[in-house]
């Protein structure tokens, strides 16, 4: 599976799903109608930098806090095609998978994206490029490797479906 | 080489035949939770995945608790979507007035049994290891698939042996435990992992305490916080289920990621500073700190040992006119009991606010936002930019001691000055 798009930086550790997604716009539940507070308590102008296919660029501990999968929902909607970072918080990650959007740990590039870098991530292969340098990721485990290729959880649901 | 307790119940759900940390495997569930938020996302993902039936009603509660009592028409569409849905498919349901805070509520209600395994739509679902269960919690298509097949992958997680030693002081709670843990490994600490508390100093916890502690597990990353079931956890049992359990323990030669130590005997009472759980000082650290809001509720912190702290402290005394006290009780039950006991009738006289049961004010839904400039200090579990309100106002989080004595006092300050 590969992805690409223009780099969105969002700065700081421990970014947590509260300021991604504050709790008084969780009565929402189409992901259409949760863009516009994506980062809203962080740094509502971030939003801006949304157009076109993105991937968002962070640290540590990324998306902790919270099960909100408003959060990775709304991403999607906004056209964020994958998430590079340090590290990643367990339910934030999950959810990730499960909406096939990879979340790929791979801190050097990281580090060496700025806002509007063009980043292609190959998660298969475990590299990502930054404008033309490429870096080895972690490497993806196989489980949620064939979950990101089969779409997410949905298709691999229906897939279940399917043959029972 | 032997197992850990969270290994050991992992492959009692799973047709893995040995387990090991990092292994994905599928885990089959025995309880299945969401609430007003999370649930009507997952009836929407599981429409999406062309499943009408759910694998067994008899393992799937549904709770109104985070918008409920619902404070606008998009929150009530919520929750009647989410009763209507488990009423068509024959799912408990407990609406306002009947249930309460989610995690207390399955636990009282004796829904959680030791060596079973709980996944809710909630990331405070890791509560449920108090009791001696794997629960963790998941997002909402995550609890989708769950509530049409009864499994979930999981990543075998690895286990921090957490060992609490001593005995606590007179203003030490279960939060205190919980938050001197956060202190050490951070708020990314736990990640891959779960935190498996023994030692005296666990047993010595009572279910309520333990809830406390379970519960901030998330705050440190971890699956889940679990406490081997024993005989406190058998006592609590006695009279609520009729469901037979069988304890499980690590075995002697279990491997372990990481071992960490608490010991009480130097633990005084903690508060951890905003934004992040892991800012964990001492009350004397941060005294004189002034406090315009205290909450002592929720999930973690919503139980009868909590309301009864809560009294203890205010007895007798104002509220200080600086600052308002919200308490809320985290089920009906305990409601009731506060009644019984009088100790809604001393809060209330103090000058503190009495809810419902609701998540509102733990999570900046309702009933009980901050202005920016006001700082709270509350029983509950995340201090994040905004979680309560506006990302201008500061929390605090502290055990009911605490949190209620800053409520007499009108800013932080030792629960000895106020209480000797
Ligand atoms: S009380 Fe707070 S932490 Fe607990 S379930 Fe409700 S919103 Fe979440």
């Amino acid at each position: 599976m590969i992805a690409t798009g223009k780099a969105v930086v969002v700065p700081g550790t421990n970014v947590d799903t509260d300021i991604l997604y504050p709790g008084i716009y969780l009565n929402i539940d189409d992901p259409e109608l949760m863009k516009p507070y994506l980062f809203e308590g962080l740094d509502p102008s971030l939003r801006d930098q949304l157009v076109g296919d993105t991937v968002l660029v962070v640290s540590e501990n990324f998306g902790m806090g919270s099960s909100r999968e408003h959060v990775p929902l709304a991403m999607k909607a906004s056209g964020v095609r994958c998430v590079v970072g340090s590290s990643f918080a367990r339910i934030f990650y999950r959810n990730c998978i499960n909406l096939a959007l990879p979340a790929i740990s791979c801190p050097q590039a990281a580090e060496a994206a700025k806002a509007g870098s063009e980043i292609s991530v190959d998660a298969a292969a475990g590299t990502v490029t930054v404008d033309g340098r490429e870096f080895s990721a972690a490497p993806v485990p196989p489980f949620m490797l064939e979950m990101l290729e089969r779409g997410g959880l949905i298709p691999w649901a229906q897939h279940k479906l399917a043959r029972s | 080489m032997g197992y850990t307790v969270t290994e050991k119940i992992l492959l009692a759900h799973s047709d893995a035949d040995h387990v090991e940390p990092g292994q994905v495997v599928m885990v089959r569930c025995d309880v299945v939770l969401a609430n007003d938020v999370t649930g009507p996302l997952a009836f929407r993902q599981m429409e999406k995945m062309g499943a009408s039936e759910v694998f067994d009603p008899a393992k799937i509660v549904m709770v109104a608790d985070h918008f409920a009592p619902a404070k606008d028409e998009r929150s009530a569409i919520l929750i009647k979507r989410l009763k209507e849905w488990s009423l068509a498919h024959g799912v408990v349901f407990y609406d306002q007035g009947r249930g309460g805070i989610e995690h207390t509520l399955l636990v009282q209600e004796g829904l959680v049994l030791p060596g079973s395994v709980i996944v809710g739509g909630d990331s405070h679902t890791c509560t449920h290891g108090a009791m001696g269960a794997f629960s963790s919690g998941l997002g909402s298509t995550d609890i989708a698939y769950c509530l049409a097949f009864g499994e979930f992958w999981q990543v075998v997680p690895g286990t921090i042996q957490v060992t609490v030693s001593g005995e606590k002081g007179r203003f030490v709670t279960g939060k205190d435990v919980i938050l001197a843990v956060i202190a050490q490994i951070g708020a990314g600490g736990g990640t891959g992992n779960v935190l498996e508390f023994v030692g005296a100093g666990a047993q010595a916890l009572s279910i309520d305490e333990r809830l406390a502690v379970s519960n901030l597990a998330v705050e440190a990353g971890s699956d889940t916080g679990i406490f081997p079931a024993d005989e406190k956890t058998a006592a609590y049992l006695d009279g609520r289920t009729d469901k037979s359990w069988e304890p499980v323990h690590s075995d002697p030669d279990a491997s372990y990621s990481r071992k960490l130590a608490i010991d009480l005997d130097r633990t005084g009472p903690l508060v951890a500073k905003p934004y992040n759980p892991e800012n964990v000082v001492s009350v004397s650290e941060v005294a004189g700190t002034p406090i315009h809001q205290v909450v002592v509720g929720n999930c973690s912190n919503g139980t009868m040992t909590d309301l009864r702290q809560a009294a203890e402290m205010v007895k007798g005394k104002r509220v200080h006119e600086r600052t308002r006290m919200i308490v809320v009780p985290a089920t009906q039950k305990i409601y009731r009991e506060a009644i019984a006991e009088g100790l809604i009738d001393i809060l209330v006289e103090a000058g503190a606010s009495v809810s419902t049961p609701t998540c509102g004010p733990c999570f900046g839904g309702h009933t009980g936002a901050l202005a920016p400039g006001e700082n709270s200090l509350a029983t509950i579990n995340r201090n994040f930019k905004g979680r309560s309100g506006s990302p201008d106002a500061c929390v605090y989080l502290g055990n009911a001691f605490v949190a209620a004595a800053a409520a007499v006092a009108g800013e932080i300050i030792d629960p000895a000055e106020v209480v000797p």
